[in-house]
């Protein structure tokens, strides 16, 4: 590894320039896939407007408070999904054999698959999560403090890392279970919904499970309570607001250590 | 269904006995296809259970102190989602490219050849997969969920029928749909833009994300009656739980018919006009 430093980042490099000039070249279909992503994320958005149509309040939680809740997981999810979101054709890459390629050539196998097809398009649906978190922000009346601004600036990377590892670690499935399909949307996609709405408004294990088990909830609830400065309707302390980083890197960690079993487990299905 | 080759004379002398075999052997075998895939239908159960949850919860919490909002009180709300979840898997609403990647590859000249019409053909193939994701995944989240939540029983022996029927028309109604977003690969290279156009209207507007109850009344009966997309979900659900009496059940479902007629005669007329000009590449 040691010697191929500067030529593993040469090949990178190489790798991206490809995908961004091979994606330019289809100037239609480009921008097609850029509005089609920007609009999944809208009609997200739209949902829990509709929802807020027909309610005031959700779970005990206003629509400008709940906003700020939807921006910081949108914004998440976007960010992480253009990042590392192609890893979700793991499945498919293990059924066909393909990642027999990717693990014989002389780079690291993630990078590589993140890297096979750059998601240019996903870029329109972080930039519109951002907005909604910006908008929320500026709208739902903060009492801004120094400690709230650094949380407005940290709680969002932290979301990105914690969604980016939930993509890396529900794929790794794929390698015990080839036929695995669409499982990791259960929890990708899942976590996304789960985490656009104030975890008040769950019941049960479902919440304990997405909630903690999960950690889902510190990536956006336990932020925005701490940003509003609300005190936390299921008794959590208000520290836990804070907590938000150090769960990324937990789930981080988790990732690095899934995808390196994983990897070592893996067997070709052969052809 | 016999040997039959390209030179074969389309049967079009009207028997009709042979043409429901026909149709017959098509939709079996379309079910025992899908039936393979077993592993991948686990997958697909366990997936729509947890958004079973999401949607169930998130719904409920928009529920006013009396326990309804827009018209559903929280049974209905309950089965609405978890009968929900199965129907989608059921119709298929998301991820059939067949066609298209057929039409891209040339493949697509095999089906032309074929003495059943393609539009035919391809619905019964869709109709035996619907029949196998009946018992695989819509049996799974009616049996969930009301493990878990108070679910609503219907009253009227006459809904659980009507449903069935109503199902039944969600599926043909979204294969029109689909076979229609995949035939624009006959003049487009590239059908990702009708494909992204698809995905995103179909959900919202069918009531996947939310009934459509929820929104402004105005805006719900133009969707129902202007825009096949209703008739995909929210008809069958809405008649399911009984939110309005059964002779308003009735007509919806009617709606749906209207719409499946149409569809397929579109189908048709699309099929027509792109054989015309249909160049198949290679040797």
């Amino acid at each position: 590894m040691a010697e191929v430093g500067g030529g593993a980042l040469r090949a990178y490099r190489a790798l991206l320039g490809a995908q961004a000039r091979s994606q330019a070249a289809y100037r239609t279909s480009f921008v097609v896939d850029l509005v089609g992503n920007l609009g999944a994320t809208v009609f997200d958005v739209v949902t829990v407007l509709v929802i807020f149509g027909v309610t005031r309040e959700l779970g005990g939680f206003t629509l400008r408070e709940t906003l700020v809740v939807v921006g910081l997981s949108s914004c998440g999810f976007a960010a992480a999904d253009l990042l590392v979101g192609n890893v979700e054709r793991l499945p498919r890459y293990v059924r066909t054999g393909l990642f027999d390629a990717v693990l014989v050539r002389p780079l690291a196998a993630l990078p590589q698959l993140l890297l096979m097809d750059l998601p240019l398009r996903k870029v329109s649906r972080a930039v519109f999560g951002l907005a909604v978190l910006g908008f929320a922000l500026a709208s739902a009346g903060i009492d801004w403090t120094p400690g709230r601004v650094a949380l407005a600036v940290v709680a969002p990377p932290a979301a990105v890392v914690f969604f980016a590892s939930v993509f890396v670690t529900t794929a790794t499935v794929s390698f015990y279970w080839v036929d695995s399909g669409e499982l990791a949307n259960s929890v990708t996609y899942g976590g996304r919904d789960f985490t656009s709405y104030p975890v008040t408004i769950y019941g049960g294990w479902f919440r304990a499970l997405f909630a903690y088990g999960m950690g889902f909830a510190f990536v956006s609830y336990h932020p925005a309570l701490a940003l509003l400065g609300r005190a936390d309707p299921l008794g959590l302390p208000a520290w836990v607001g804070w907590a938000s980083p150090g769960v990324a890197l937990v789930a981080a960690a988790v990732a690095v250590v899934a995808w390196r079993v994983g990897v070592r487990h893996y067997r070709s299905t052969g052809s | 269904m016999g040997s039959v080759t390209a030179t074969v004379a389309s049967p079009t002398d009207g028997h009709v006995t042979p043409w429901f075999r026909t149709f017959g052997a098509i939709v079996a075998a379309g079910f025992r296809r899908h039936a393979t895939y077993r592993q991948a239908a686990v997958a697909g159960v366990v997936t729509n259970t947890v958004f079973g949850f999401l949607r169930c919860y998130i719904f409920l919490a928009a529920t006013d102190a009396a326990g309804t909002v827009a018209g559903y009180d929280r049974a209905q709300l309950a089965t609405f989602v978890w009968a929900g979840q199965g129907l989608l898997a059921v119709i298929a609403i998301w991820g059939w490219t067949e066609l298209a990647d057929r039409i891209r590859s040339g493949e697509v000249a095999a089906d032309l050849l074929r003495p059943v019409h393609p539009v035919t053909n391809y619905l019964a193939v869709d109709v035996g997969r619907a029949g196998f994701a009946a018992l695989a995944r819509l049996v799974p989240p009616l049996v969930v969920g009301p493990f878990f939540f108070a679910v609503y029983l219907p009253r009227h022996w006459a809904t659980v029928p009507l449903f069935l029927l109503s199902a039944l028309l969600a599926v043909v109604v979204c294969f029109g749909c689909r076979y229609l977003v995949n035939a624009t690969a006959y003049w487009l290279q590239d059908v990702r833009g009708p494909m992204i156009l698809w995905t995103l209207g179909s959900g919202v507007l069918a009531g996947l994300y939310f009934p459509l109850g929820f929104l402004p009344g105005w805006l719900e009966a133009t969707l129902r009656y202007a825009t096949p997309f209703p008739s995909l979900l929210q008809v069958p659900l809405d008649v399911l739980v009984e939110r309005e009496p059964m002779s308003t059940g009735l007509g919806l479902v009617g709606v749906q018919l209207g719409w499946a007629v149409l569809l397929l005669a579109l189908c048709r007329l699309v099929q027509r006009r792109a054989e015309r000009r249909l160049v198949v590449q290679g040797g």
